[in-house]
Formats: C-alpha cells, structure tokens, sequence
C-alpha cells in the first residue's frame, strides 16, 4: 500500500536535516503548522469580526451618539466619533464577511480539516503538502485584500455580507466602488485557497488511511470534514464564478444582475444562495462532527447510532443543494417555488433531530466528565437545538413573511454560528490545544470564560428574537426612525451592554490560550483518555505524525467497552482476537 | 422581551399569527423536552468514581422513532402553512376588484401613485404622493410594486406583509386592512445609506373618509 | 495620524490610499500657487441676468413626510427651480469661460465654500468653486440628507449627515460646470457647483446682479448657466480699471 511507504519516506525525511525556521514554521508543508497558521489567523480575524459587532452594537444601542473611541476613526467613517450611515453598513457588511468567510469557516475547514485529518486517519500528512502551504498562503492575501477595502475611497463594501445586486453592482447606487471591487478579489482568491485545501482533504481520506481505518471507523469529526470539502469543492467554485459576474458588472460594464439592457438581480440571489445554503453546513457540519467526538468522550460512552450519525451529515449535505430558495421567499421568485423550498427546508429538520437524539442518547446512562471541552460541546447542543427550532418559524413561508429580514432572523443565524459553531471551535480548541502545543490550558479559566461566554451569549442573542418579532428589520442604523420600534430600544440598549461583556469575556479566552502556550501544565499523552489515533502520537507530533503507522483495529467511539479495564479503547490497541496487521493492510 | 406579536391590523394577521403560535407551540414544547433531557442527563449522569458508562451503540427502534415524528411534524406545519401562502402570495390570491395602487421605491423614497378618483390606474387623473401611503380599511388593495434602482421590500408590521420591490420586475401583492389609524410602511432590504429612513406613514381610513381625502387630493393636484 | 493609529490598530494590514480630500491634492494646489500665480487686474465686470416671458411655476414639493422641514415654512414649500423678481432671474451662473492668458494658474483660497441642507433645500442651489477648494456641507435639519455628487470629469462621492449640525468637507480636483448634487432621501433636492480654474465666476442675486472682480484687462468670453435654460455666451473687453456692464437675457422655454 503507497500509505506505509509514503510514511517510510516522510518520517526518513523527518529524522534528516532540521529544517530552517522559515522553512519549519512560515513556509512549511507540515499540515499541523498550516493548521496552527490557519488557527492565528482566524482568531485574529474572529476578535476583528467582533471588534465590528461592538461597533454596530454601540449604534443599535445608542444611535447618533458618539461612539467611545470612535474619534480614531477617520472622518468618512465617523466624524466626530458618530458612525455614519454609510460605514454602519460597511460594519454590519464585514462583520458578516470576516465572520464567515474569514473566521468561522477557517477555524474549522483551515484549522481542524487540516490538522487532525492526517492524525485521526493515522497518515503522515496530507496528501498534496505543497498544495496545502498554498492555500495558507493564498489566504492570507485574500485577508490582507479584505482588510485593505476599509481605506479606500468611497470606503468598504455596504451591501450586506450577501451583496445583494444591484446595490452591490453599482458604484451609483452604494457610493462605494473600490471596496466592493476588493471585496470580490478577495473572495475569488480565498476561494481558490478553500478549493486547494478541499481537493487535499478528500484525497488525503480516500487515500491515505491507515490499515484498518474502515470507513465506517472513521470519527465523526472526519466523516463531517471529509462531506464538508465536498461541498466545498462543489460549492465554492459557484460562488467564484457570481462573483466574477459581479466584478464584471462593476468594473467592466457587464450586466449580469442590473435590470437595464436585460440583467436579472435575481439571479445574484439564486446564485448567491446556491452556494450560501451549503455554506451553511460547510459552518456547522465541522462543529458537529467534533461536538460528537467531544460528547463522546466527555460522556465516556460510544456514539449513539454512529452510523445514522453518518447518515445524517450526508442527508444535511445533500438536503443543502435544494433549500437555497427560503432565503429568497419574499424576493419575488414565483410563488409557487416558495411551497416546494419550504417543504425541503422543513425535511432538513429531519437528519437534524436525528443529531441531537444521538447526542443525547450518547449522554444517556453516560459517565459525564465536565472539562472544558465538553462543557463546550454540550453548550453546542442546547444552543443549536435552539437555532434549529428558530428554523422552523422561517421555513413556514407565512410566518416568514412576517419575520423576514428582521432580527429573528439575526437571533436564528447566531444562535446556529456562534451558539452551534463558535463553541464547538472553543470546545475543539481546548480539546486538541495539548495536542498542538503540548500544554494544557488553564481549567479554571476555561470554565469561568465557558461560564460567562453562556451567559453572555444568551443574554445577546435570545431578546433579539423578541426584536424580531416586533418588526425590527435588519441592517437599519437607526430603529429610532420608527414609532412601532419606540417601545424596544430598551431592549436594544440591554443587547449592547451584554454584547460588551460577552466581548470582554473573550478577553480571558485570550490570555488562557496565549499564556498556556508558554505557561500551560505540560500535556499528558492522551490527557482526555481518548481513543482517536492522533493521540498515539507525541505532543506536539513531529513532522510525519507517526513513528510507526498505526493500526486500527476497531471505531472511534469504544468508551466503556466490557472487555477492558480502562474505560476507553484506542483504535489501535490490538486485543487478543483481533486480526494481524498485516492481514488489515492487504484487506483494507 | 417577549414571544407575543404586536397586534394584527388585516385580514392576514389572523393567519400568519395562527401559524406562528402553532410553530411556538410545537417547538416549545420540543425546546422543553431536548433541554430538559439534557439538563437531567447531565444531572443524573455525572461522572461518580467507579462507575462505568452503559455500554451501547444505539437502537434502531429509538432512532426510527425519533426520526419519525419531528417528520411527520415538520410535514404537517408545512402543509398548512403552504396553504396560507396560497392564499397570501399566490399567483392566483389578489381577489378581483381590489382597490389598486402602484408603489415604486427608490433610494430613499416610496412613491405611491394613486388612482384618482376613476379609481383606475393609468388615466389622467393619477396623482402620486411621497411616503404616505392612504387606503380605505375592510377593502382588498392591490399594490403593483416597482423599484428604481436597488432592491427596496416593502415591509407594514401591522398588516404582516412584506415584499421585495425588484428593479425590472413588477411584483403585485395584495392585503386587506381591518382597522382604521397610523401605521408604517418600512424598507425592510438593505438598499444603501438611507436604508434605515425609508419610511411611509400608512394612513387607513373609513371608506367615506377615503373618499373625502381622495376628492380633496385630486383637487389640490388639479390646482397645481 | 488618525489613520495611521486606525492602521496600526487593526495590525498595519492593508492601508490603502484615501479618498480625494487627502493631503497629496492640497499639496499639489500649494505647488501649484507658488509655481505660477495668474493675472490679477483691477477691473470688473458687473451685469443682470433678465428674464423674458411667462415665468413657469415652480414645482409644489411633497414634504408632508418631514415635518421638521415644513415647520421652516410658512406656507406650502416650492422647489425654488426658478426665481424671478422683477423680471430679473437668480441662480444663474456666470464665469469666464476663455480669454485668460495660457498657462495662468490660480490658488484655491483656503476658506471652503459653505452649503447649507435647510428645510430641506441646499443653500445655495447654485453655487462656484475652485478645484481643490473646500465646499463645507453642512445639515441644519434633524434627519439625515445624503450628498451625492454626480460629476463628469471628477470622482463622485455619496456620504450621509444624519443629524443636525454634522458637516462634512468635500471637494473637486477638476473644472467642470456644472456638477449636479443630489438628495435620495429628498428626491426634490438639487444644488448646483461650478468648479472654475481661476476666481472668475459669481452667481447672479436675488435681483439677478452678478459682479466679477479683479480681472486683468483683456477680451473675455462669458458663459452664463442656468439650470433650467442653459447656457448663454458673451464677449466682453475688458480695460485695465473700472467697471464694465454685462447684460444676459434668458427667455421662457417653448415647451
């Protein structure tokens, strides 16, 4: 089999001539380093992402005052500290997009897929190393692009992070050229970087797990990563080509989606959605094969019906390709569409429950242990069940035209982003931080930035349902304007000051993970007891992962298994009975 | 910081409303039920020294069980929610002889054209007003929403209705106002910087007193 | 150096240029002065703006939805296109369209040009500058006025005020008669800038007087401008001292 000789080589490689700095840690083709490069930058971008919020929260709290610190702005973005309707938009535009595109879907596609893929199938690394330094390096300028957007003139892209068209494909109508423009580049190259790392993934777990990694011994987490490229791969490529649409259509004079000589603003939405909707599962389907591998774990008991769990994250993937239409409701698409999109919307409820049964059957007569990790993870579940149900009243068409484009729909897609995916990605974090730096991070603080953090949160996002429900529209500068939102300002004000506190929190996660880097108790080998096989390697693992390729003798999940002592079995700990490694590497 | 809607001023409030409250029922009760289990769970099942974990890999029966009736469920709320948006959105939905009006939004306005007092679109006597909307209550209107520019939704809290105005595209929506007073007319799109103050007072008069403001408008416009 | 912490704040990525009121424009107006300063002279010209015919009426504006710009009117507001008194028109702008020597540069003073949003109507309407010259633009309304330049020959802006008393600087690198300002919350809302590469230009009064100061004597063409009737040519010689009279008649249009 090409994967042992692959390691033969890659671990020789290793054991040969130290490699420079550069080499090692800027430039590496090591996927944990990309993983760890790809860590970094996200979180940076996810603390600018929230920078935004803080801002666009100021506003909705106290519109038209000015805002504290706000005088370090330039005058197009806030004269005198007082954001200007424009640059709200900008923010809440941005917010969205880093969010999205810069923080959340790298922290798990860029960060996990990368890292643990080759240590949890037992490979070497991954299958195209150079690729994958590429699509690091591809997106960082793609960041740098973005960032870029906010000083140029006519200021960043305004358009709400979904850029409807023509507002977005017009300089006329927004104000704002340059930055839509650097907007676009730099979400054809980070789609570039996306389709790179996808390619990489799917090959690396086609081809390279170890001997006796059966598909259906595969974690959870890797089974979500691995459908997760797919639509990546599928999915990107359509979002590139309507942005090179949009681009044209700024630039160029195309007009693709401006109504004048014959475009079709619908077709932005269409397109934009058909890649949106799987966009959506591409930021959570990561968060909730980890969420399983925690719970597992945390729980100290075999996944509840692993292969319906399966089952389901292929049925989420695949009921993503044919719900884009709710989000275009009340767009104007014929009517008619609206039943059928609400029918297969409302099927998504289905591979969804089935998730969140089996976390809780897996809990179920459990041994539960509360490190961070799993408090994360069970804060996953209760939060997305949350968001999963908010659905429901958005997938009904009625009541969507009712609640369209307010804040129940801001609550719903936080609930799922930061409730479900955020504290997976904390979860994930604390979980394999020991096996990236080889030192723990400090419980204590975990848990008080983990008990804040809750807090917090719902304290942020469970009245903004209430908004909704008020007609509170999305995206406005000022609710103020409007006598039917007189009465809820109070709420508004309540948000803001639970998001500053929800954001200061964030404070502590920061210095646990930056001082555990150098100050953090030194890992045990397998310090969650846990039996994925990137804990047969050392931490942190050198390049080339395995000094021997391990191998697998049985799933993931063998928590509490009768025939042993210990309340967890590695899949590659051999078991009398259990066949010879060499009759697993020719079966495999 | 509540789940009750905002009072309902047409004939859709009732529906959507309806639906709405089945929805909260319905996942209420399912919201209680996932956390509750959870919280016992956590509860019950906390890790104690020397005690192993119930060894299993599921059960089939369980599973087709759970599976089965958030299905049948969520099939349910949508059929009946399918038929309200007939009745709502549906091509075939705007009852004949409803009053008509042309709503066209541009960056940062609502021009609504009205009539006149031939009650006929197109004529001569048409006359348009800049973010005020006036109807008759208890009487259908039909609005043929137009948009200049960027995407503008048409959005009145109180009669739940909200719909996309799409530049090139002519959308006709309809609703039927059930009490007399001051309402809002929002832009519920993002379309630009004046996105947030494109509003129109919606005034809904008695059917004399439409009549009336309608007779003095089209004066004061013939005036000019 | 607000930028420049801005920048450093958000880790030094990525500060691009900056929009057209940064300093390398105002540098270049300054090297420009004191390159090459044009004729300065101690005449003037100074004429009327007639007007002949049917004065049209001016559009009634719908405002009922700002109550905060009708509580600044008496009685119902017009949109000010045209303004008669005396058979004399206002608004019109008047500048020296060719005539000065080649190569004569002129500095943009430094005190902008203020445009007022007041009751919902720019004031002035009409308005000249020089390229590079500050317009200030103020809103003395409770509700927020965009600004929309839509030039020809120079960059466009679209910036918001929403409340009373923000201003905001602007201003144009390039000649260009006129460039068209618009409000997208207030349809009705126009104003008019003459950007001018030398300080010849006035717009005529309420009583349709215009004065042009300190031209240096020469034969000069004259290019009257108004929004509603075009624009009309005139040559003019001027001596080294004293005032000339100018005279420009617009009638009403056919249609």
């Amino acid at each position: 089999m090409a994967t042992s000789a692959a390691t033969i080589e890659h671990v020789g490689h290793a054991h040969a001539a130290e490699p420079s700095f550069i080499r090692k840690y800027i430039f590496s083709t090591d996927h944990k380093i990309i993983g760890i490069q790809f860590l970094f930058m996200s979180l940076l971008f996810l603390l600018f992402g929230g920078l935004l919020a803080m801002a666009i929260r100021w506003q909705q709290g106290y519109p038209g005052s000015p805002m504290p610190g706000g005088g370090v702005l330039p005058e197009t973005m806030a004269p005198g500290g007082i954001l200007v309707p424009e640059f709200y938009n900008s923010l809440v535009t941005m917010h969205g997009t880093f969010m999205v595109f810069f923080a959340i879907m790298p922290l798990l596609v860029g960060v996990y897929a990368n890292y643990l893929i080759p240590l949890k199938i037992g490979a070497p690394d991954m299958a195209f190393p150079r690729l994958n330094m590429a699509s690091f390096w591809i997106a960082v300028p793609a960041g740098i692009l973005m960032m870029a957007g906010f000083f140029v003139e006519g200021g960043h892209s305004g358009a709400g992070w979904t850029v409807y068209a023509p507002l977005s494909a017009n300089p006329e109508y927004s104000g704002v050229s340059l930055g839509q423009v650097f907007w676009c580049v730099s979400i054809i190259v980070l789609g570039l970087s996306s389709i790179l790392g996808a390619t990489n993934y799917i090959t690396t777990i086609i081809n390279m797990r170890a001997p006796g990694m059966k598909w259906f011994r595969m974690p959870l987490s890797i089974w979500a990563l691995f459908v997760t490229s797919v639509l990546v791969l599928l999915a990107i490529p359509i979002l590139s080509g309507a942005v090179i649409m949009l681009l044209f259509d700024q630039t160029i004079g195309t007009r693709f989606f401006l109504p004048e000589l014959g475009g079709e603003p619908l077709l932005w939405q269409h397109l934009f959605w058909f890649f949106g909707h799987p966009e959506v599962y591409i930021l959570i389907l990561p968060a909730m094969g980890m969420v399983s591998d925690i719970i597992a774990n945390g729980s100290r008991k075999p996944i509840f019906g692993y292969h319906s769990m399966v089952y389901a994250i292929i049925g989420i993937a695949f009921l993503g390709w044919i719900v884009w239409g709710h989000h275009m409701f009340q767009s104007g698409m014929n009517p008619t569409l609206g039943t059928t999109f609400m029918i297969s919307t409302m099927l998504i409820a289905v591979p969804s429950a089935i998730k969140v049964f089996n976390w809780l059957g897996t809990m179920w007569r459990g041994n539960i242990t509360f490190t961070v990790p799993m408090l994360h993870a069970v804060a996953f579940v209760a939060m997305f069940v949350i968001g999963g149900l908010s659905g429901v009243f958005m997938a009904s068409t009625p009541v969507d035209i009712y609640i369209h484009d307010t804040y129940f729909i801001v609550a719903h897609l936080h609930y799922v982003l930061f409730g479900g995916s955020l504290f997976a990605i904390f979860g994930a974090i604390t979980f394999w931080y020991p096996k990236m730096f080889g030192r723990m991070m400090n419980p204590v603080w975990g848990k008080v930035h983990f008990g804040l953090t809750f807090v917090f949160y719902n304290l942020v996002f469970f009245p903004m349902h209430s908004l909704g429900l008020e007609g509170h529209m999305r995206r406005i500068y000022d609710p103020t304007e409007y006598e039917f939102l007189a009465g809820v300002q109070g709420t508004n004000e309540f948000i803001t000051i639970a998001a500053f506190l929800l954001f200061a929190t964030q404070l502590i996660f920061m210095i646990n993970f930056l001082g555990s880097l150098f100050r953090g108790a030194r890992a045990p080998a397998n310090p969650w007891n846990d039996n994925g096989l990137e804990w047969v390697a050392p931490s942190p693992p050198p390049h080339g992962n395995f000094a021997e390729t391990p191998t697998v003798y049985r799933g993931p999940y063998e928590f509490s298994n009768p025939n042993v002592e210990e309340d967890f079995l590695p899949q590659n700990r051999k078991l009398p009975g259990d066949p010879e490694p060499a009759a697993l590497a020719a079966g495999r | 910081m509540d789940w009750i809607l905002p009072p309902g001023a047409s004939t859709f409030a009732g529906e959507i409303d309806g639906i709405y409250y089945l929805i909260l029922g319905i996942t209420g009760l399912a919201f209680v039920i996932v956390e509750a289990a959870l919280i016992i769970f956590l509860i019950k099942y906390r890790n104690r020294p020397g005690r192993k974990a119930y060894y299993t890999h599921g059960s089939m029966k369980a599973e087709v069980i759970r599976t089965a009736v958030p299905a049948v469920v969520v099939v349910m709320i949508g059929i009946l929610s399918g038929g309200v948006w007939d009745r709502i959105k549906g091509r075939d939905s705007i009852p004949a002889g409803a009053y008509p009006l042309a709503v066209h939004g541009s960056q940062f306005e609502w021009n609504v054209t009205y009539p006149g007092p031939d009650g006929t679109l197109g004529t001569t006597d048409d006359f348009s007003k800049r973010n005020q909307l006036h109807i008759p209550v208890n009487t259908p209107i039909r609005v043929r929403l137009t948009a200049e520019d960027v995407i503008h939704s048409f959005f009145i809290p109180a009669f739940r209705i909200k719909q996309d105005a799409v530049p090139g595209m002519e959308i006709d929506l309809w609703f039927e106002p059930t009490q007399t007073g001051e309402y809002e007319l929002a832009c519920a799109e993002l379309c630009g910087l004046g996105h947030y103050r494109m509003r129109a007072a919606v005034t809904v008069h008695t059917a004399e007193g439409f009549g009336r403001w309608m007779t003095d408008e089209s004066q004061t416009v013939a005036q000019n | 150096m607000r930028r420049l912490v801005f920048c450093t704040l958000i880790l030094g990525l990525g500060c691009g240029g900056e929009r057209a009121s940064g300093d390398g424009d105002a540098a270049a107006a300054d090297a420009a002065s004191a390159a090459a300063a044009g004729p300065m002279g101690q005449a003037s010209v100074a004429g009327t703006i007639s007007f002949e015919g049917a004065v049209p009426a001016n559009p009634a504006i719908d405002m009922a939805e700002e109550p905060d710009c009708v509580a600044k009117y008496q009685g119902a507001p017009t949109d000010p296109q045209v303004l008669v008194a005396n058979g004399k028109l206002a608004d019109v702008f008047v500048y020296v369209k060719s005539g000065l020597p080649a190569g004569a540069t002129y500095a943009a003073p430094s005190s902008p040009v203020v445009l007022d949003q007041d009751g919902c109507l720019y004031k002035p309407r009409v308005l000249g500058v020089m390229p590079n010259q500050e317009i200030e633009i103020r809103n003395s309304d409770p509700l927020l006025h965009n600004i929309k330049a839509v030039p020809s020959a120079n960059r466009g802006f679209n910036i918001s005020q929403p409340s009373e008393g923000m201003t905001t600087k602007r201003k144009f690198a390039t000649p260009e008669v006129m460039v068209p300002l618009e409000c997208n919350v207030h349809g009705w809302m126009n104003a008019y800038v003459g950007v001018v590469a030398h300080p010849f230009f006035a717009v005529s009064a309420a009583d349709g007087s215009f004065t042009i100061a300190n031209l240096p004597a020469g034969t000069y063409e004259l290019e009257a401008w108004h929004e509603k009737f075009g624009t009309q040519t005139l040559s003019i010689t001027v001596p080294d001292t004293g005032e000339v009279p100018a005279a420009f008649t617009f009638r009403a249009s056919a249609s």
